[in-house]
């Protein structure tokens, strides 16, 4: 037997071994931390209590039921041709709804390209996220009006850019924080273990809120990490927590006491929301390629939506009334989108050559004039044509 | 006889097939090539009949994608890694121009870089930004790397099997709007080599050149243009480095005439490189300067601009007049 043909005997059992250790890791399922079960009972928790108006809960549970009527319209636009793509974030309303209102104006997030529900805690006006979507522009707002940055769709950068503006509110002596949104995907990149390292080392107010919805794509979070995400915080130097992300004043009451420990000046956390994408990862995705039917069932009683109104109903927090009025303003809602998405106007060609330079430049310049004569010479034809 | 028609998809599918039947050695990698099959499915069926071991799902990184290949290919493997979408390629251009495109000349040839690095490329398919771009100039300035694109499925075939077999790192640019377009491979008889440009219309007046996307614009501006009685030849160049230009020149110098053709933008990009070189090499035999179509100096646009920004027929033939009114 040649040396080759001795390793490659060996081989087979070795792998095999390793690829049956990958899938089931090895870590217990650590706690989450968890203020509204499943079956909407109200639950307390030492780090974390919670004492909210039943207003606020009614503005919590309004949250949610409009970001997802938003989200369905949005879902709906795609398939009729008004959108080229579309990332839902059903079933991670709790999650983003929880930590969006957690925020205080002056509070600064960035998102990834799936923080719908964040961006409507901001004020955005949820028609300005379907721009992109369209195709029509690559954002569409204004990020320094609602301290809502641009989506992001190269995974993870953001982390960092997140981490170094959390260094400049330092260095302002201001008091304010930042938010990173990411996914469990995500956290592979480098960028997010570099804006750990950083946000640790320079002490930045900033609150790293991973939606870990269990799949990247068609990869489950197995194939990015072997312990619980949250517990990677601990080897870079600061707190990590585990949230149920389908809870939304669980996720409320840690991202504000995340963020409140950033304002204080004791830097960083990691909040890994466990959530789960109830959907396909955008319109462009077939889940039926690797992902179980019954894996959904089980998140489906999980619902973060269902369990607020459960308890909004058993303890008397809205009536009849209440819902019924949510229902007619998610109908206008969704009417609303689906107007102003399709009157979204095509770009004017020539918007091609604006923004590429905040100072201009010669060569664009050079070429837009070339592109604007070429465009011309077609009108001309026409006319000449007739 | 084994010519069969099929998709680019399709002829890339089979062709690293063949790859991972033939060398035990060849793995494949990256962001969702397994269940999956890749989102352009590319790799499908591939890990069903491979196993996890040889058809890699790995990690959200793109550094550690081709950092790791590149260490498995010291180990003697042929790591084949897919990067999803041209745009993402950009993490791991760090390991791709700092570490895997020179470690062949710093270790004075002793070691070999065998990795394929596939980047589905180019616009025209209606997508969110970084989904679109066409980056391959920045890795053809970079010594130590080859640089393809096919631009049908029988080069889609048999370049991969080129690509897996050079112990050079080849950067594999996929033509993605063209994955659908299906064409005949002839998986017996092999073609010429990776680096070589083909004509592939031939003509008297006018030579166009392009590469994968491109390649069929330029064959309907051709055929358009002998509507109008003008003989237009067109070159596929195939390779974007090293670049053929003897092909070139020994067309240009038949015809007299060069347009250069890509979605790439114009300034900087791989028709800077040509015009220079065939006006060095063939400057008695130009008739007209050597004319450059391609993307602006802007950001790629948003996709209900992308009509604007990409090459077209018309764009090409207005060269191709451009240049035949010299
Ligand atoms: C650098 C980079 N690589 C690949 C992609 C393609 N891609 C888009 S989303 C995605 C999965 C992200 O999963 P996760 O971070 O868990 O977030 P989720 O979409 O599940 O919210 C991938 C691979 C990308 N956008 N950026």
């Amino acid at each position: 037997m040649t040396v080759e043909s001795t390793a490659a005997a060996r081989k087979p059992r070795r792998a095999s071994k390793r690829t049956s250790a990958a899938k089931k890791p090895q870590s217990s399922e650590p706690q989450l931390v968890q203020l509204l079960t499943p079956e909407g009972e109200r639950v307390e928790h030492p780090d974390y209590s919670i004492d909210l108006s039943a207003d606020e809960l009614r503005g919590l549970y309004r949250d949610m039921v409009l970001t997802r009527r938003f989200d369905a319209e949005a879902t709906a636009l795609q398939r009729q041709g008004e959108l080229g793509l579309w990332a839902s974030l059903l079933g991670q309303e709790a999650a983003q709804i929880g930590s969006g209102r957690a925020l205080r104006d002056d509070d600064y997030v960035f998102p990834t390209y799936r923080e719908h529900g964040v961006a409507w805690c901001r004020g955005v006006d949820p028609t300005n996220l379907l721009g992109m979507f369209r195709g029509v522009n690559h954002g569409g707002w204004d990020p320094t009006t609602n301290n809502f940055h641009l989506y992001t769709i190269v995974i993870g950068s953001q982390t960092l850019h997140a981490t170094g503006y959390a260094m400049g509110v330092a260095k302002d002596g201001a008091d304010s924080a930042v938010i990173a949104y990411f996914g469990d995907g995500a956290s592979s990149q480098g960028d997010v273990a570099e804006s750990f390292t950083f946000s640790a080392v320079y002490n930045a107010p900033v609150v790293f809120f991973c939606q870990n919805n269990q799949w990247a794509i068609s990869e489950p979070t197995e194939r990015q990490t072997r312990v619980p995400l949250y517990q990677r915080a601990q080897g870079y130097g600061f707190p990590g927590v585990r949230v149920d992300g389908n809870d939304v004043l669980a996720c409320l009451a840690v991202t504000r006491s995340a963020l409140e420990r950033a304002r204080r000046g004791e830097g960083p956390t990691l909040v890994e929301a466990f959530t789960y994408r109830m959907g396909a990862h955008t319109t462009s995705d077939d889940p039926t390629k690797y992902r179980a039917d019954d894996e959904r069932a089980a998140w489906e009683a999980k619902d973060p939506i269902l369990r607020l109104r459960t308890y909004l109903e058993n303890s008397g927090h809205a009536d009849e009334a209440f819902f019924a009025e949510l229902e007619t303003e998610s109908e206008t809602l969704g009417k609303r989108v689906r107007e102003v998405v399709r009157a979204m106007p095509d770009p004017e060609p020539l918007s091609l050559f604006e923004h590429a330079y905040a100072d201009g430049n010669s060569l664009v310049d050079e070429e837009r004039a070339q592109f604007a004569a070429y465009q011309a010479s077609f009108a001309d034809s026409a006319e000449e044509g007739k | 006889m084994a010519v069969e028609k099929m998709s680019i998809a399709k002829a890339l599918n089979e062709s690293l097939r063949l790859a991972l039947d033939t060398d035990p050695k060849v793995l494949i990698m990256g962001e969702d090539v397994g269940k999956l099959g890749g989102v352009f499915r590319i790799t499908d069926g591939l890990q069903k009949d491979f196993g996890e071991e040889r058809v890699i799902d790995t990690p959200l990184a793109e550094s550690g994608i081709v950092g790791t290949a590149i260490g498995l290919a010291l180990r003697g493997y042929r790591p084949i890694v897919e990067i999803q979408f041209d745009g993402f390629v950009f993490p791991a251009y760090d390991q791709i121009v700092t570490q895997l495109a020179k470690m062949h000349a710093r270790a004075l040839g002793k070691i070999k870089l065998p990795v394929v690095v596939r980047i589905p490329y180019g616009g025209g398919i209606g997508a969110v930004e970084h989904h679109s771009e066409s980056p391959e100039a920045l890795f053809a300035h970079v010594a130590g790397l080859k640089v393809v694109s096919p631009a049908n499925a029988s080069d889609a075939y048999w370049m991969m099997q080129q690509a897996v077999q050079s112990d050079d790192p080849v950067i594999f640019f996929e033509p993605k709007r063209r994955y659908w377009d299906k064409g005949e491979v002839d998986t017996e008889s092999i073609p010429g080599p990776l680096h070589k440009a083909v004509t592939v219309r031939e003509g008297s007046d006018l030579t166009l050149v392009a590469y994968g996307p491109m390649v069929k614009v330029c064959l309907e501006a051709a055929a358009a243009a002998q509507e109008e009685g003008k003989s237009v030849e067109v070159l596929d160049l195939r390779s974007m480095s090293p670049i053929d230009f003897d092909a070139i020149q020994t067309s240009v110098e038949k015809t007299g005439r060069l347009v250069v053709v890509h979605e790439a933008p114009v300034f900087y990009g791989s028709g800077a490189e040509i015009a220079a070189r065939i006006t060095e090499r063939s400057f008695y035999h130009l008739e007209a300067p050597v004319l450059r179509v391609g993307g602006y100096h802007v950001p790629y646009p948003p996709a209900r601009l992308e009509e604007e920004y990409l090459p077209g027929l018309d764009r090409v033939l207005d060269a191709v007049d451009r240049s035949l009114a010299y």
